[in-house]
């Protein structure tokens, strides 16, 4: 067989995302028709640079979704013959099969590598967001809404974290020989309490009034948070459902760890700003508590930024990721998020360079996508 | 102001002292310790022999003591062994015991000896620090009137074709880290293979087989554009979009001011408004940002140094963590926290300065 041409290969890669054409087209056109009814994800849609952010962004979480079904190999296997095999090459042995975007300095299928690497950094990132929001939020609000010394003392800490130069950090935290120590697994145990924290003051302080419902809603919240909480800090969850590899875990932690008192400050400058507002004032009026108004009158009011800023911070966890994997910190040689094999296909670089351009294309492409998404959806949500 | 700068100072010392500590603390786990000991003195030491090579080495006392000890605040450790013969911390080979001084630490000077290196680790630091003033001094020659300048561009005339384009640039550029950059342009420019260099090379426009070069490591000898091109235009890239972001934030706040419409009735032309009403106002938020960005930098200076082989700062320090080298990354992370610090502080006063509208009591 001959090797394909960059036309079919092409062609043959979008074929094998066809599930990914399929699901975006339904996504697009759904929203598309509801998006009077849609609220900000709605107004979306009427900006193209959120618009084609939002595609972009869409596609790789598809990709990571039907990953097992895109990837032509199994991004581990190792075929005899295609050590850093050119775009194209057919499969030795095997008619009809390809390595559409090469083959890696251990013979792994690049495509199929990339497509996986998907998946790991579409679950990290997010997940890794979104922790660091509820802790930034459950610290930022009490900051900037009563001051003193609660707010000097948590500033002082979020300086102390943002003065440290980054990768300094994650040399420092990401080691093997720190995982003995336990240290992840205590700041794991710091920072996965704040969403259990966040949830269950979130409900007690809504149905406050109610103590009937409040028990059910806080009691519900609280056991099956100590449920996760006890299986993703500590690896003691009775169920063994949930668990987190301590090599994942030691990652996770630290991107959090760095991300967390940027949100923080940005919480507590908005709520800053906030609190002198009249509505405050006439919460306070009624006798709300202090944690009614800062998290139901105060909190939704700053969803603009938040919102902003939330999609900014996942593209900036991918790059931090991205960044680990670079330095080899925290993954296992076999594992196919973009950094690592950026990393390792560098060596390389200047003979064969597909290994290491595939996923920093892939990178770069995904961060430009959350990016726009997030530029747009400052500009639609600055119009209301 | 005096005030001002003297309380800022001490947070900043406090800071400073907080975060070393921290290092100090991160970097001397019993588990490095250990590993320490086995690659200074031998691999297949039993455990006994690890605790009392530590022992004598003077690395059980306790934490605090030790970061004292470092620091140059408190007297070095002295041991004797069994046959009398006195070591200690500041008892070096070409020093006897009596001329020895009581304390020696980073406020004397002395900041260790590296394992990596076998050199002292000021010799070291010095050597790579000047290798890294050199890179950053150009990123900062190419990055910084590029980035003003693409946001003047496009906030002057906000919504226009070039304000599109050129905003399209700067969301792309922040898009890019530095090691998907890096990998993009070593590929495209100092590949004998792929990008442009092969097809030059056919043309007979270039005498070498690559345009640019993709490694820098000739570049510490003897800086040229084409060995240090690729490495300052990779860290440069990711810094242009966002400064430029801030600065045409900026200047489209900056041309909807009443005094930019005054002087335009008066029938001032459009460069002369620019240049003489819009900029000085325009640039004030942008010098906070560009300080702001040392600290950004310096993560572009480890990750640029490790890609091209060029042995400044971030090399030493990438060389620093992943060996162990416990003094010379106590010492790399001192410059780096003091880097990021007096930045702070810069930008702190420097805004002051600029903004005549804030007052600070």
């Amino acid at each position: 067989m001959d090797p394909l041409t960059w036309p079919l290969i092409l062609a043959k890669m979008a074929v094998q995302f066809l599930p990914v054409w399929i699901a975006l087209g339904l996504t697009f056109a759904l929203s598309w028709h509801y998006r009077r009814r849609l609220g900000l994800y709605g107004k979306l849609f009427a900006s193209s640079v959120g618009m084609i952010g939002f595609a972009i962004v869409m596609f790789w979480v598809f990709t990571a979704l039907f990953a097992d079904l895109i990837a032509t190999h199994d991004p581990l296997a190792q075929l005899s013959g295609m050590k850093n095999a050119l775009p194209g090459t057919p499969v030795k042995g095997a008619e009809g099969t390809w390595y559409l975007l090469g083959g890696d300095n251990l013979a792994r299928d690049v495509f199929s590598r990339m497509v996986m690497g998907a998946r790991r950094v579409l679950i990290i990132a997010p997940a890794a967001t979104v922790i660091a929001f509820m802790v930034g939020i459950t610290l930022g609000l009490p900051a900037g809404y009563f001051g003193g010394k609660i707010d000097t003392g948590l500033s002082f800490i979020a300086n102390l974290v943002l003065a440290f130069p980054v990768i300094l950090l994650f040399y420092l935290l990401v080691t093997p020989e720190i995982r003995v120590t336990g240290i992840p697994t205590i700041l794991a145990a710091v920072l996965f309490l704040f969403p259990v924290i966040f949830v269950a003051v979130l409900l007690n302080s809504r149905y406050f009034t109610n103590p009937a419902r409040r028990n059910l809603y806080v009691g519900a919240s609280l056991a099956l948070g100590l449920w996760a909480y006890s299986g993703l800090a500590f690896n003691r969850d009775p169920t063994g459902l949930w668990s987190m590899d301590p090599n994942m875990l030691n990652v996770f932690v630290s991107v959090v760890f760095v991300n967390a008192p940027t949100v923080f400050r940005i919480v507590r400058g908005i709520v800053l700003d906030l609190k002198s507002r009249d509505y405050v004032a006439a919460g306070q009026t009624r006798g709300e508590g202090p944690w009614y108004i800062m998290l139901w009158e105060i909190l939704p009011n700053a969803r603009g930024p938040l919102i902003v800023d939330f999609c900014l911070r996942i593209g900036y966890t991918t790059i931090l990721l991205g960044t680990l994997g670079f330095f080899g910190l925290g993954v296992s040689p076999e594992s196919a998020d973009w950094g690592s094999t950026i990393d390792d296909g560098r060596r390389l670089l200047a003979i064969y360079p597909h290994p290491a351009v595939v996923p920093a294309l892939a990178l770069m492409s995904l961060v430009l996508g959350l990016n726009l998404l997030a530029d747009g959806l400052r500009e639609e949500s600055m119009r209301d | 102001m005096l005030f001002f700068i003297l309380r800022r100072s001490g947070v900043m010392l406090l800071t400073a002292l907080a975060l070393t500590f921290i290092v100090f603390f991160m970097t001397n786990l019993t588990p490095n310790l250990e590993k320490l000991a086995k690659s200074e003195a031998s691999v297949r030491m039993s455990d006994d022999q690890v605790a009392s090579w530590l022992d004598s080495h003077g690395f059980t006392r306790p934490l605090l003591a030790r970061y004292g000890e470092w620091l140059g605040v408190v007297p070095g450790w002295t041991h004797t062994d069994a046959s009398g013969r006195v070591t200690g911390r500041c008892i070096a080979p070409d020093r006897t015991t009596e001329a020895a001084p009581a304390r020696c630490g980073v406020l004397q000077g002395e900041w260790g000896q590296s394992t990596v290196f076998k050199r002292p680790v000021s010799e070291i630091l010095a050597r790579s620090l000047g290798h890294t003033g050199w890179l950053m001094l150009w990123v900062m020659l190419v990055m910084v009137p590029t980035a003003l300048l693409i946001g003047v561009l496009s906030g002057m005339r906000e919504g226009t074709t070039t304000d599109r384009v050129l905003s399209t640039f700067a969301i792309a550029t922040t898009a890019t880290p530095e090691y998907v950059s890096g990998v993009i342009l070593i590929v495209l420019f100092g590949s004998a293979t792929a990008g442009i260099s092969p097809i030059l090379a056919e043309w007979g426009w270039i005498s070498g087989r690559t345009l640019f070069q993709g490694t820098a490591t000739s570049a510490m000898d003897k800086i040229t554009f084409w060995n240090f091109g690729l490495p300052v235009i990779t860290i440069a890239l990711y810094g242009i979009g966002y400064i430029a972001r801030m600065t045409r934030a900026s200047m489209t706040e900056v041309m909807t001011q009443q005094y930019i419409r005054t002087a335009r009735l008066k029938g001032v032309s459009f460069g002369q408004i620019i240049v003489k009403h819009a900029l000085r106002n325009a640039l004030i938020a942008p010098f906070t940002v560009i300080m702001l960005q040392f600290p950004w930098l310096l993560n572009g200076v480890v990750i640029v140094e490790t890609l091209f082989n060029y042995k400044g700062f971030g090399w030493t320090l990438v060389q620093a963590a992943s060996n162990n080298d416990i003094q010379m990354l106590l010492a790399c992370s001192v410059v780096a926290v003091l880097v990021v610090l007096v930045t702070q502080l810069i930008s702190d006063i420097g805004y002051v300065f600029l903004n005549p509208r804030i007052r600070l009591s």
